[in-house]
């Protein structure tokens, strides 16, 4: 039927490289995601409560990291800030790339969040003789992160899924390490095959993860 | 001595003409890939919601991989895959094909939650006033749905001209991969890649501005 031969134990013989590879790809992606769980929700905060300098800053960040292409922003810390004498290792720019996509797009998710929760809520906290700090971390916030929790979820995905782009500024995570086996090899389409199965499973994972999670937080 | 031919030259207005054309390769792979996109993602949405157990085991998990896999992975597969079946697709084609299939998949989630939108009584009273299934489709549910998430199909297709940076990796030259030449040869990065990154947010920030707008008016 196919006028090509699959090779796929020159695949199964690296198999144990990719999957290490795909754990780094895991962990720059859950880095990212702490990181933009943390800046997103004090982007969404300086969003709704301040004026001035810090307003416009946080405004640009997250219009900029939700209209331009996350390829566009790797390729900006990678390439572009060198042009002020600052070049960052592939890991590095994956990793602050991700951090500066993943900080935009849950700052509006947060915004929603934060915004559905009623006001009253932080006034009879505060009433109660809580401070600003108390208020917002033990009633507030862990109300927002219920209301976003599947939008974290969603956001993880695509943490996953954006990491993929490492291979076009040289690191080595699962994609990265797939294309070097692959143009070693030239058994293209065997190797992004089983790679495109790793990240399939991955994802599941993941989500099949954040459901069992969610049923044991959300019990009440 | 002089050097007498020289690699490296700045940056000229010529080079402006260049990123412009390959913006426009950008934004017509973006419009072709949307729209064909599209109408396969409403008539695969409708299926998934017609269709119940028949569909949730046939294209749902098909158009599930297209959503788990990363659009780069996609890609290059799919460029390696084609030949192996006989097909010469070009990068151009190849784009157009992942990209389409990708917005489709999209799509068809959006669909079913526009037509879930409608709820039944008013379909029924649609039906009752003696419309037939595909006017009631028509004339009930597509204004009705269609409002409910065209906010939602907004941004994904602004997710796609975005992502549609990534046929790069096939050689297609659009405004990424052209930034990447000049960016090559000019040695001025931080430059090239504002030229681009603002074409793509001249594009993407209106556009999704005036979605939010259209949502909030639509809703009083």
């Amino acid at each position: 039927m196919f006028d090509y031969n699959f090779h796929w134990r020159p695949v199964m013989k690296s198999l144990p490289d990719l999957l290490e590879a795909a754990l780094l790809t895991l962990q720059v992606a859950v880095l990212a995601m702490a990181l933009g769980i943390v800046i997103g929700l004090a982007l969404a905060l300086i969003r709704l409560h301040m004026r001035g300098p810090l307003l416009w800053l946080a405004s640009s960040w997250v219009e900029l990291a939700r209209n331009t292409p996350a390829l566009f922003q790797l390729f900006f810390f990678g390439f572009g800030l060198g042009a002020f004498g600052l070049h960052l290792s592939p890991y590095m720019i994956v990793l602050v790339g991700l951090t500066f996509n993943c900080a935009g797009y849950l700052a509006e998710n947060f915004r929603g969040g934060f915004q559905a929760v009623p006001d009253t809520q932080l006034r009879a906290s505060r009433s109660l003789g809580m401070t600003a700090w108390q208020a917002y971390t033990r009633i507030v916030i862990p109300q927002v992160l219920r209301i976003v929790y599947h939008p974290i979820t969603n956001q993880m995905v695509w943490a996953v899924l954006m990491s993929s782009l490492g291979m076009l500024v040289g690191f080595r995570e699962l994609s990265g390490e797939t294309q070097f086996f692959a143009s070693r090899t030239f058994r293209i389409f065997e190797y992004f095959a089983v790679t495109a199965v790793i990240y399939y499973v991955i994802v599941k994972l993941i989500l099949l993860g954040s459901r069992l999670l969610a049923t044991r937080l959300f019990r009440y | 001595m002089e050097p007498t031919v020289s690699f490296f030259s700045g940056f000229t207005p010529n080079d402006l003409l260049f990123l412009g054309e390959a913006a426009l390769r950008t934004l017509w792979i973006s419009v072709l890939s949307i729209s064909i996109g599209t109408v396969l993602g409403v008539a695969f949405g409708w299926i998934l919601f017609e269709g119940k157990w028949a569909a949730a085991l046939t294209i749902a998990p098909v158009l599930d991989i297209f959503r788990s896999v990363p659009l780069i992975i996609q890609l290059v597969l799919f460029y390696n895959f084609a030949p192996i079946i006989g097909l010469n697709f070009g990068p151009f084609a190849s784009g157009v094909v992942i990209l389409t299939v990708y917005t489709a998949a999209l799509v068809a989630n959006v669909a079913r939650g526009g037509i879930e939108a409608v709820d039944t009584p008013m379909r029924r009273a649609a039906r009752s006033l003696g419309m037939s299934y595909w006017q009631d489709l028509r004339h009930v549910v597509l204004p009705i749905g269609g409002r409910a998430v065209f906010p939602a199909w907004v941004g994904v297709a602004l997710g796609v001209m975005k992502d549609s940076a990534l046929v790069s990796v096939l050689g297609y030259v659009e405004l990424l991969k052209a930034s990447q030449i000049l960016m090559t040869r000019t040695q001025e990065p931080f430059l090239i890649l504002s030229i681009a990154g603002a074409f793509y947010f001249a594009l993407s920030y209106p556009i999704s501005r005036y979605a939010a707008f259209l949502e909030k008016r639509w809703i009083q």
